[in-house]
């Protein structure tokens, strides 16, 4: 592995070096077991990488409710006064047209339009704060770890600390080899890190 | 051990993660059977030529359609209403399956969104050449402009343009939303030099990080929530342009749930059709099993049923209101020039889906192929008799008039056909026909090769 030809790169940080773990699973069910093992015995969780959305994994990892639902609630709301005053202002004020004698402001015929425009404001608004939070962007050259992570394999990221000692590593990876990790691998490559 | 089916199982054949991957991305991976060439070279020379005939009505005029002064929309706003019906299935069965926790779903979603795009583009040309000025068509939207005009927002049509586009755009975020983590899965295994830099681009970095999962899920959430609405308002919005008109055989309370219905029942009946082909053809008889035709098949016998109540109760109310315009519109639909355009819609809608009470016909491929058609066409005609039919024969009997398409406009509708196939064809193409994440997450619960007490070992 090149890490350590990188690290010559990095002058004089081998002493701040963040030690990462890398451990792969090969099930969802083993995945949520060994987290729960890891997580009982204190391991550092960066991140878990699985092909699909895992249930309960929100709950091991102790992640709170996405903020993602309000989002959509508040956009909503702007969108529906946006729609519903735009189209009053309109009729009542910038073009009040005499159509068959019906009032300049009908609240009902406004309401189509005004649903319309809270569900695409609400829309966007949420897949944009989902892209924005989850920095996800086109073009980007995200790290991939192992190709078969989008295929079957589960991955979990754990921190081991700043130049962690062979016995606190031993400690580590014996946590790892108990949760029924399939392959472990220890990096000190900077680069790892840089999924966040 | 004997364990009771309590569910069909959802997935068949040896499966695990990685052959679900392998399965569903070699449409991709490999070179396309001969018979895809055949489809897209056919439905791009439909296409081309539809685009002609539309380019020449722009040019021309709407002179050189049928319609006529008492049959002002004749088949172009037949077909709008057609294609927007069909593009009612995709949100339904993503949104509204989602809501209901339907796993059977997950092996149709993605294809039926990818249709219900396609079909809402389709259905977006007519009301546009329609206009007959289509360099003018901009003046549907509300902006400031110099004529100091704006639109009017107590007309349906006007509700139309934004409830379609709206849906239009909502459909297309939620599907390529949904399909993200499919495209990165494309990015990690096309090889292709053109291809893999294109799904990278369109992956948006996608890594499959717990957190992103997490918010993910919550998204599609709340985005199926809104969507599940908004499919039910769509067509509601296109049944208005008719309901609230004072036309006998438009006038009426039921339409936009009877719409909403027929929408739906044809979108189920286009998705069969196109799944029954795609499913032999891309070898996803493993994916969209016989269980998965049941189920459909079963929605769509609902939906077929309240249409045929919503017809009858059409012409019940015909008679009952006491209305002689109301009573004379309904008799001369049935008994009238166009009798057999509603005899067609009759039997193809209501009469042949009640078939379908029969589990061994549910389950049938062929027969099942074969009433998909059916409804399709049902399903047009249903459109043709409330469009034509009210209008040929209004309250001034010196203005009946009669109506039938000239080829150009025949050439625009089977144009708007290829159109769809075209974008149909390049989607199964080039995309994940079946949603490959979630797919995987019910390989535990709905597949039946899985071992059960896997836990206990």
């Amino acid at each position: 592995m090149p890490a350590t030809q990188k690290m010559t790169s990095f002058n004089n940080t081998t002493m701040t070096q963040a030690t990462y773990i890398k451990a792969y699973y090969r099930d969802a069910d083993a995945l949520k077991r060994g987290l729960e093992h890891l997580k009982a015995n204190g391991v550092e969780i960066l991140d878990v990488l699985t092909p699909f959305p895992v249930h309960g994994l929100d709950r091991i990892l102790g992640y709170r409710r996405s903020w993602i639902g309000r989002v959509g609630f508040i956009a909503g709301a702007v969108g529906a006064i946006t729609g519903f005053y735009f189209q009053t202002w309109i009729f009542t004020k910038s073009y009040p047209l005499n159509i068959g004698g019906k009032p300049f402001l009908s609240v009902p015929s406004f309401v189509p339009v005004t649903f319309e425009l809270s569900v695409l404001f609400a829309a966007f608004a949420m897949v944009i704060a989902f892209l924005i939070r989850s920095k996800l962007s086109p073009g980007q050259a995200p790290i991939i770890h192992n190709e078969r992570i989008t295929d079957d394999l589960f991955m979990v990221l754990a921190g081991a600390g700043v130049n962690p000692t062979e016995a606190t590593l031993a400690d580590l990876i014996g946590f790892f080899k108990d949760s029924g990790a399939e392959g472990i691998l220890v990096k000190d490559d900077l680069n790892t890190a840089k999924n966040y | 051990m004997k364990e009771s089916p309590l569910r069909e199982p959802l997935l068949i054949g040896e499966k695990s993660y990685a052959i679900i991957t392998a399965d569903i991305t070699a449409p991709i991976r490999q070179k396309p059977h001969k018979l895809w060439f055949a489809g897209i070279t056919l439905s791009s020379l439909l296409a081309g030529i539809g685009v002609f005939a539309m380019s020449l009505t722009v040019w021309q005029g709407t002179g050189l359609w049928g319609i006529n002064r008492t049959i002002g929309w004749g088949w172009a706003i037949t077909n709008l209403v057609w294609w927007i019906g069909i593009g009612h299935a995709g949100t339904f069965i993503s949104a509204i399956l989602l809501l209901f926790r339907q796993k059977w779903r997950t092996s149709i979603n993605r294809s039926a969104e990818a249709m219900t795009i396609f079909a809402v583009m389709c259905a977006g040309i007519f009301p546009l050449i329609h206009m007959g000025r289509l360099p003018l068509a901009h003046y549907i939207l509300p902006y400031p402009n110099t004529r100091g005009v704006w639109v009017n927002f107590n007309s349906p049509l006007l509700w139309d343009v934004v409830a379609i586009s709206t849906y239009l755009l909502v459909s297309v975020l939620f599907w390529y939303m949904g399909m993200i983590p499919d495209l990165a899965t494309l990015r990690d295994r096309v090889k292709n030099k053109y291809l893999q830099p294109l799904y990278k681009f369109l992956s948006l970095g996608w890594t499959g990080s717990a957190r992103h999962w997490s918010r993910h899920e919550s998204m599609s959430l709340v985005l199926a929530g809104l969507a599940a609405p908004l499919v039910l308002s769509v067509h509601s919005i296109v049944s208005f342009d008719f309901a609230t008109s004072v036309i006998p055989g438009w006038h009426t309370t039921i339409f936009p749930p009877y719409f909403v219905a027929g929408a739906i029942f044809s979108g189920f009946a286009m998705v069969l059709t196109l799944m029954l082909i795609a499913r032999k053809a891309m070898n996803l008889e493993d994916y969209i099993t016989i269980g998965h035709v049941e189920s459909m098949n079963k929605i769509i016998i609902a939906m077929g049923s309240i249409v045929g109540i919503a017809y009858i109760t059409e012409l019940f109310m015909a008679w009952y209101s006491g209305s002689i315009y109301e009573r004379f519109v309904f008799y001369n639909r049935a008994m009238g020039p166009y009798a057999w355009a509603y005899w067609i819609m009759m039997s193809c809608n209501v009469l042949w889906p009640q078939l379908l009470w029969f589990r061994r016909l549910r389950r049938s491929l062929v027969f099942t192929f074969i009433l998909s058609i059916f409804i399709n066409v049902g399903m047009w005609f249903e459109r043709f008799v409330i469009v034509v039919t009210s209008l040929h024969r209004d309250f001034l009997p010196s203005s009946w008039s009669m109506y039938s398409p000239t080829p150009i406009e025949i050439a625009i509708f089977t144009g708007s056909l290829g159109i769809f196939f075209t974008l149909f064809l390049l989607f199964i193409r080039f995309f994940p026909v079946i949603a490959i994440a979630e797919v995987k997450g019910i390989l535990k619960t709905s597949y039946a090769g899985y071992p059960k007490n896997d836990q206990l070992q």
